[in-house]
């Protein structure tokens, strides 16, 4: 069993040689892939996309290298705080967001236009590891212990859906939910919540917004509505048919290249790289971000403190997620909920979202045999 | 670290990979999809994504001339020179428009009809601004190129017909494509393509499918927004083919103007192979004016036109042929046996068939008169009684073998059959059985009759010909194939009754008493031979006859009677036919002989070897 300090007297040198150096080539490869689609994207310009994406790439790994040397327990006690931060920044949103695609999504800081949602991603992994780091073993399996969590998810899934972004509350259910499963809790009591989720869905039903409504119909026939709400999906699916196995070459796909395939830099940049690099492209993109998932699982499997070991598997869902989410919807799998691949897309509240995530789970493994004693007081 | 501890973290780890496993499984599953998106159903889905890139353009073939005899252009594809604007070239359209109509005017309509065409289109399509400007304004346009952003001068391609109103019916127009022709070709894309023009009338119309050509193809590359980003293949158009008619288009152009300010139609017939050589009505209208588009206010004005422009009377006028028809009547008396060459009738102006008088034009009568006599004179008598003698089965056979209310198939659209009334005919119209006093009014070509200027001049050259049965032909040569003409069958006649017929028709023109003899020809070798008509359109009233039968010349235009003449040339070798119908020109000798007579001499004057007996001549005659 290695060996667990209270104190930490490494210097900055010896931390930074702790730093996973491999999981960030593996960010690395992805945001260069993402790089090389955005310039395709722009007919072969590293403006108005490329340029930016590698730029915001090289700080956000810079910061996730800075939040990576901090000790652990700073952001442990940070994670409260700025899961309120965000909280109350969606909040914000209602009153000051600007609009944009037809949902209020977005909040404009001066310097940058931020996307509160994507900060809850990460603060809502800080802010559960972070209870169920107090909660002593023997309670994390009782039902009573969900009812923290379940008010710190559903708090920021009922703002998120008032935007309204089907996509995020989605994603930050399923990531409540594998948090929550991990930590411990019974997982029949999910089995048994799913389904009832399944029988209350026609209700829900009722209170979709007529575009929600649409996507899922559209969804399901993707054909009723060819040129409206089903021609993403359906120039999406031609795209992919187009690439076949080997692609038609980077830079080389008609649907990406005249302009058929929608929003090719943003949401649907899995579809380019399988038109223009084919299955084969398609399959190491989904074996990258499998490798990065898996990673972020072994580091979590190397922590010995519950809340570094939570935040790591957190990370890895909350990657997971964006990944699965961004590529069924793409491929026809899911409706299109406006959930972006990670790294690769164009988009820089996502990569900081990412990126950060990533610093607090290299955090977690740099600081990984830190004992961190568990605060019964609180809460 | 206590146990409880140790425990929790053996389940931690199991959790771990259990949540590492369901994502593992979901990655299988997505890689799956990939794999069914791209090999499985790629097949289908990458012949979509070729849908969506590639664009079928079709390439409208240009449309083959028409020509005359000579090769002289009757239709053909004149250069339009236009001025097109290009939305997304220029900051103002308004601007640009301003420019431009500094320098040929643009008016309201125009613009708005522009902001209309720019408003619908996407912003990279070309609107045209104004169209067919002369060479010297589309020089301007492009001189002042500089300071037109956006204006694009072009040049495209619209029908023009030189001979305008003088060949208006035979040649027809081309028009836009119009809802009923679509819907009699709904599978032809060529329909669908703006700059098509098909063919609505006359030879446009009859030889449509020959002059369009074939479409060709581009294929080009075109993103999302249609715009063309390149040509990936391309098959030409081929185009149309040239028609050459027999039309000889001087001449076409003599006979018109001879016939104008009448509303009146002739034919000019080669009597050996059928070739028209002429073939006009009068008044005409102006082609042209239909390429562009005829104005609502000129359409009406067309169709209020009491002389009927739109018609084409040379072959959809029809006429009681009036004593034109004689010959026919004629030839069914010597043939059918009822009368021998010598009989003779004394006419004292009238005839009488149980309690019905029927008289003679002249009211004093002919006395005694022969066939050649009969012609000479066209005297109305002696053609009651022969016509009684004959009856009417073998008129109606002569008349029909010779073209008369039969389909001679020329090749216009608008060919009417005209009427050869018959005892089935009376018998399926009127429910009665034939009277004879209609055979006789048939004799004198009234009646229930009815012929063509086509039909008349067929007639002619028939006679002329000796009988052969020549079929009137419009087209010489389609594409650079000539028209084969097929063999001729000889009509049952007997020579002596085809010789009798036209020494008479030679006494009408060239003996001193004939109808026609001031509208001969006096050029030895060239005389023609001809019969006049003068046809009734009105019942003349006992009362009338009584009180001496009014004058033509008081009566309202649209009463008076139908001037016909038709004859063929030279009398002794006949070479050409031609009929000539006057609508309301009151008498056959006065008005349509000399219009005939100047006709043919201008005929003769175009035939290489007659003129060149006319120009001995003239030479004699200087000496």
């Amino acid at each position: 069993m290695a060996l667990t300090r209270v104190q930490d007297d490494r210097t900055l040198g010896a931390r930074l040689l702790e730093v996973n150096w491999g999981l960030l080539l593996l960010l690395c490869t992805a945001a260069a892939i993402g790089t090389a689609m955005l310039y395709s994207a722009a007919d072969g310009s590293f403006s108005p996309w490329a340029g930016r994406h590698v730029l915001r790439f090289g700080v956000f790994a810079c910061l996730a290298v800075a939040i990576a040397v901090i000790d652990i327990r700073f952001w442990m006690k940070l994670a409260y705080p700025a899961y309120f931060a965000a909280l109350i920044l969606l909040i914000g949103v209602e009153f000051a967001g600007v609009r944009g695609k037809g949902a209020e999504r977005w909040i404009d800081l001066g310097v940058m236009q931020l996307q509160p949602s994507e900060i809850m991603k990460i603060t809502l992994v800080m802010a559960l590891a972070r209870y169920y780091h107090g909660i002593p073993y023997d309670r994390a399996g009782r039902a009573l212990t969900l009812v923290v969590p379940a008010v710190m998810v559903f708090a920021p899934v009922a703002l998120v859906l008032r935007q309204p972004d089907l996509g995020t509350a989605l994603l930050l259910v399923f990531e409540g939910a594998a948090l929550v499963i991990a930590a411990g809790a019974s997982i029949w009591l999910f089995v048994a919540a799913g389904t009832a989720a399944a029988g209350f869905a026609p209700i829900a039903w009722s209170y979709l917004k007529d575009y929600q409504k649409d996507r899922i119909l559209t969804f399901l026939d993707p054909e009723r509505d060819p040129m409206g709400a089903g021609y993403h999906i359906i120039q999406s699916k031609i795209a992919f048919g187009s690439g076949g196995v080997w692609g038609r070459g980077f830079m080389q796909g008609p649907q990406s290249q005249l302009d058929f395939l929608p929003e090719k830099q943003t949401d649907f940049v899995f579809t380019m790289i399988a038109e223009e690099l084919g299955m084969i492209g398609g399959l190491c993109v989904l074996a990258l971000y499998l490798l990065i998932v898996a990673y972020a699982i072994a580091v979590a499997l190397q922590v010995r403190h519950v809340f570094g070991r939570l935040l790591a598997i957190g990370v890895s869902v909350v990657m997971f997620l964006y990944v699965a989410i961004n590529t069924a919807m793409v491929m026809g799998l899911i409706p299109v909920v406006g959930v972006p691949l990670p790294l690769i897309s164009y988009g820089g509240t996502s990569m900081l979202t990412v990126m950060t995530g990533f610093g607090l789970l290299m955090s977690a493994y740099v600081w990984r045999n830190m004992e961190i004693p568990r605060y019964h007081s609180h809460l | 670290m206590n146990s409880t501890a140790r425990q929790h973290e053996r389940s931690f780890t199991r959790r771990a990979l259990l949540l590492g496993g369901f994502q593992l499984g979901a990655f299988v599953v997505l890689g799956g999809r990939l794999y069914q998106l791209q090999v499985v159903d790629g097949e289908q889905f990458l012949l979509r994504a070729e849908d969506n890139r590639i664009n079928m353009r079709l390439l409208v073939p240009e449309r083959g001339r028409i020509l005359d005899r000579n090769g002289r252009p009757v239709a053909v594809n004149r250069p339009n020179y236009r001025v097109l604007i290009v939305p997304e070239d220029t900051e103002s359209i308004e601007d640009t428009l301003d420019a431009i109509g500094r320098i040929v005017p643009v008016d309201e309509e125009t613009r708005q009809r522009v902001r209309r065409d720019i408003a619908r289109n996407r912003s990279f399509v070309p609107a045209t601004v104004v169209e067919n400007l002369d060479w010297e304004t589309f020089a301007a346009i492009n001189a002042h190129l500089p300071s037109l952003p956006g204006a694009v001068p072009d040049v495209g391609a619209a029908r023009d017909y030189p001979l305008g109103h003088t060949a208006a019916h035979l040649v027809g127009y081309v028009s836009n494509v119009s809802e009923r022709d679509v819907a009699a070709e709904p599978d032809n894309p060529l329909l669908g393509q703006p700059s098509f023009r098909i063919g609505k009338g006359g030879v446009e119309k009859e030889q449509d499918f020959a002059l369009r050509g074939q479409a060709g193809s581009s294929r080009v590359e075109v993103n999302s927004m249609g715009r063309v980003i390149r040509e990936v293949g391309r098959t030409d158009a081929v185009s149309g083919e040239d028609v050459t008619l027999t039309i000889d288009a001087d001449l076409q152009e003599y006979a018109f103007a001879r016939l104008s300010g009448e509303s009146a139609a002739a034919c000019v017939m080669d009597v050996r192979v059928g070739d028209v050589r002429a073939l006009v009505s009068t008044p005409g209208y102006d082609p042209n004016a239909f390429v562009t588009g005829i104005s609502r206010k000129d359409w009406q004005a067309l169709l209020a036109d009491p002389y009927n422009p739109l018609l084409n009377k040379a072959i959809a006028g029809q006429y009681p042929p009036g004593s034109t028809f004689k010959m026919l009547v004629a030839m069914a008396a010597l043939d059918s046996g009822a009368v021998d060459p010598g009989h003779t009738v004394v006419c004292n102006g009238s005839y009488r068939l149980g309690n019905h008088t029927f008289h003679c034009w002249r009211r004093g009568g002919h006395g005694r008169v022969d066939f050649k006599d009969s012609l000479k004179h066209s005297c109305d008598v002696f053609y009651y009684d022969i016509a009684r003698r004959t009856g009417i089965d073998q008129i109606e056979a002569m008349a029909k073998a010779f073209g008369i209310g039969t389909r001679l198939d020329l090749g216009l659209p608008a060919e009417a059959e005209g009427l050869m009334p018959s005892r089935e005919w009376v018998r399926a119209a009127k429910g009665r059985s034939w009277l004879q006093g209609e055979t006789l009014i048939t004799g004198i070509g009234q009646g229930a009759v009815l012929a063509t200027p086509l039909q008349l001049a067929t007639m002619t050259a028939r006679i002329a010909n000796g009988g052969l049965a020549i079929k009137p032909r419009l087209f010489r040569a389609v594409g650079g194939r000539e028209m084969e003409v097929p063999p001729l069958r000889q009509i049952p006649v007997s020579d002596a009754a085809l010789r009798l017929v036209r020494e008479g028709m030679d006494a009408v023109s060239n003996e001193q008493g004939g109808t026609a003899f001031r509208s001969r020809i006096a050029q030895e070798g060239l005389e023609l031979a001809g019969k006049t008509g003068t046809s009734q359109v009105r019942r003349i009233t006992k009362a009338e006859r009584a009180r001496g039968v009014t004058r033509n010349e008081d009566l309202p235009w649209n009463r008076r009677d139908h001037a016909l003449f038709v004859a063929f040339a030279p009398r002794h070798d006949p070479r050409y036919a031609i009929a000539v119908v006057v609508e309301h020109g009151s008498s056959g000798s006065g008005a349509a002989a000399p219009v005939a007579r100047d006709i043919m001499l201008e005929t003769i004057r175009r035939d290489p070897i007659l003129s060149a007996r006319l120009r001995e001549d003239t030479d004699v005659e200087r000496s």
